[in-house]
C-alpha cells in the first residue's frame, strides 16, 4: 500500500481536533462507573460537573478541556506500507501546524529557554511523534493525544534496588499520587512504567497512562500488578480534583520492558480525567477516524 | 454551606464572610492571569493599566480567536475555549497579587499552599475551585472578552472577561485557615498505610 502524504497532512491536522472535541468512549464508560460508585457528596457534584462538560463540548463543537497540550502522535506502519518515513513526519508536523492555525486553537508549545511561542503548537522536536511497526498487512494508523500539562508537570522516576523489590515499585506508585493530589486533575488514569532504561521506563508510564481503559497490558506479569494497584488506589480518598472522594483514579495502567540485573526502574504519569486521544488508520479502502 | 452570588468586585468584609465548603457565583467581571503575566509583573516589574481591586482571577489561558475590534468583540478577541490550570505552580504571586493590586479572589484547580493562605489571612481573601477541564461548560459563563493587556504574552495575556453565573464555584480555601486540599491530602495520607498494607507492601521504605 502506498501512503499518500497529504491525506496524512489533512488527517494530522483532523486528529488533533477531533481528539480535543471528542472523548473516547471508553473514557465516558469509566465515568459512568465511578460516577455509580462516589459516596462522597464533593466528589459526586465534581463528577456530575466533568459529566456535564463532555455533553457542552459535544453540543457546541468545542474544546473539552482549554489545554491543547503537547501534541504526540504515534505512528505505526504495517507491513507492505510504502512510506517515505522523513516525509511522513514532515506531513504530520504541517497537519498539527494547520490544526493550530486554522482552527484556531491556543498554541501550548514555546522554546524551553527563550519561552518564545510560535503560535503553531510545534517547535524543536515537537510535535512527539513516535514510529513504530507492526505485522498487520496494508494499514498505517496514527493516534493523536494532545497531553495536558496538569498532568504532565506531575512525572516521576525512581531507579529502585532491585534489592527493594516489587514492594518499591507498589509504594512509589501510591506515593505519587499522594503528592500529585488535585493537581493532575483527577479522576486520572495513573500510568506505570516498569523496567527498561531510564528513558524507556518513562516512556512506557506515559504509554501506560495514554492507553484505553478495560485494556490490559500484555505482559501477564504487567496486567497482575495493574489489577492489584487499580483495586486499591480509589481507597486512597483524594477524589475528583483532589477535594475528596473515591474516584481518585479510572485506573492505574502498567507497561513493562526487561531491565538490567542491576536495575529496578518506576516511573509514574498520569493522564487527566479529559483523557482525550484519536486515531486515523489508513488501508486500501480509504481511511477511517476512530480512537 | 451557604451560596453567595457575589458582583466583582467585592469587599474584605465580603471575602471574609465565606468559608470552606460554601459556594460562590460570581458576575460582572472576572480577570483571566498565568504563569508569564505574573513573572512579568512581578519579576521583570511590568503593569497592568487594569484596576483589579476587589477583584477575582482566575488562572487561566484560553483559546481566542483574532476577529477584529466590533461591539461585540471589543477587544478584538473572540472566545473559543476559556477553562482553567493548575494553581500550584503560581503560589509566590498570591501576596503580590493580592498587596500590589487588591485582588480578593483567586479562581483556580488543584489547590494553593501556606503562603497563600496566610496572604487570604492576613489581606482577607479566598481561593475558589473550578473543576479543571470542564472548559466547555466554563466558556458558556463568559459573555466576552472586554479588553485584553500584556497582550505580547499571548495566550498568557492578561484578560478581562465579562461574566455571567460564573458558577456555583466551591470555596476550598478562606480567610480563616480552611483549605480543602490539605483536610483531604493528610486523610489520603493516613490511609497510605492501609492501602500499602492491602498490596501486600511488607517494606515501604
Amino acid at each position: 500500500m502506498k501512503v499518500d502524504l497529504k491525506q496524512v497532512e489533512d488527517a494530522s491536522k483532523e486528529i488533533y481536533i477531533r481528539a480535543l472535541k471528542l472523548l473516547p468512549p471508553d473514557i465516558k464508560e469509566g465515568f459512568k462507573r465511578l460516577d455509580a460508585a462516589e459516596t462522597h457528596p464533593t466528589g459526586k457534584a465534581i463528577l456530575g460537573t466533568m459529566i456535564r462538560n463532555i455533553s457542552v463540548a459535544e453540543a457546541n463543537t468545542n474544546l473539552l478541556c482549554q489545554d491543547t497540550g503537547i501534541p504526540i502522535y504515534n505512528v505505526v506502519i504495517g507491513a507492505g506500507v510504502e512510506v517515505d518515513g522523513y516525509a511522513l513526519k514532515q506531513a504530520i508536523v504541517k497537519g498539527c501546524e494547520r490544526a493550530t492555525r486554522d482552527h484556531p486553537l491556543r498554541s501550548s508549545v514555546v522554546h524551553p529557554t527563550t519561552r518564545h511561542n510560535e503560535h503553531t503548537s510545534c517547535g524543536r522536536g515537537v510535535p512527539v511523534i513516535n514510529i513504530d511497526f507492526s505485522d498487520k498487512p496494508d494499514e498505517l494508523s496514527i493516534e493523536m493525544i494532545p497531553k495536558g500539562s496538569g498532568s504532565e508537570f506531575n512525572s516521576w522516576l525512581k531507579m529502585a534496588l532491585p534489592a527493594d523489590g516489587i514492594d518499591a515499585i507498589k509504594t512509589f506508585v501510591i506515593d505519587c499520587v499522594l503528592e500529585a493530589g488535585g493537581k493532575t486533575c483527577p479522576p486520572t488514569i495513573v500510568g506505570v512504567g516498569v523496567g527498561g532504561t531510564a528513558d524507556l521506563c518513562v516512556h512506557l508510564s506515559k504509554v501506560a497512562a495514554t492507553r484505553a481503559l478495560r485494556t490490559a497490558c500484555t505482559d501477564p506479569e504487567g496486567a497482575k500488578l495493574e489489577k492489584e494497584l487499580s483495586s486499591v488506589v480509589n481507597k486512597l480518598g483524594v477524589g475528583p480534583q483532589g477535594l475528596g472522594g473515591d474516584s481518585t483514579a479510572f485506573a492505574v495502567h502498567v507497561e513493562t520492558a526487561a531491565t538490567h540485573i542491576t536495575l529496578n526502574p518506576v516511573a509514574v504519569n498520569m493522564q487527566c480525567h479529559s483523557a482525550r486521544r484519536s486515531r486515523v488508520t489508513f488501508t486500501p479502502q480509504g481511511l477511517s477516524y476512530g480512537f | 454551606m451557604a451560596h453567595y452570588e457575589f458582583d466583582t468586585p467585592v469587599t474584605e468584609q465580603q471575602a471574609r464572610q465565606v468559608r470552606v465548603n460554601d459556594t460562590v457565583t460570581l458576575n460582572k467581571t472576572l480577570f483571566g492571569i498565568r504563569d508569564a503575566t505574573q513573572i512579568h509583573m512581578f519579576d521583570h516589574g511590568r503593569k497592568t493599566r487594569f484596576d483589579m481591586n476587589g477583584h477575582a482571577v482566575i488562572h487561566t489561558a484560553p483559546n481566542v480567536k483574532w476577529v477584529g475590534e466590533t461591539k461585540a468583540t471589543p477587544s478584538g478577541y473572540d472566545s473559543i475555549c476559556i477553562g482553567t490550570t493548575t494553581s500550584a505552580r503560581m503560589e509566590r504571586f498570591t501576596r503580590p497579587l493580592m498587596e500590589q493590586y487588591g485582588v480578593r479572589i483567586i479562581i483556580g484547580k488543584g489547590g494553593l499552599f501556606a503562603a497563600s493562605q496566610s496572604a487570604f489571612r492576613d489581606i482577607g481573601g479566598i481561593y475558589l475551585a473550578v473543576v479543571g477541564g470542564a472548559a466547555a461548560l466554563e466558556t458558556t459563563w463568559i459573555e466576552q472578552i472586554e479588553e485584553v493587556d500584556l497582550d505580547d504574552l499571548n495566550p498568557e495575556s492578561l484578560w478581562k472577561f465579562r461574566i455571567k453565573g460564573f458558577g456555583p464555584l466551591l470555596v476550598a480555601m478562606d480567610s480563616h485557615g480552611g483549605n480543602l486540599y490539605t483536610e483531604v491530602n493528610k486523610s489520603a495520607r493516613n490511609n497510605r498505610a492501609e492501602v500499602l498494607a492491602a498490596l501486600g507492601v511488607k517494606n515501604a521504605g
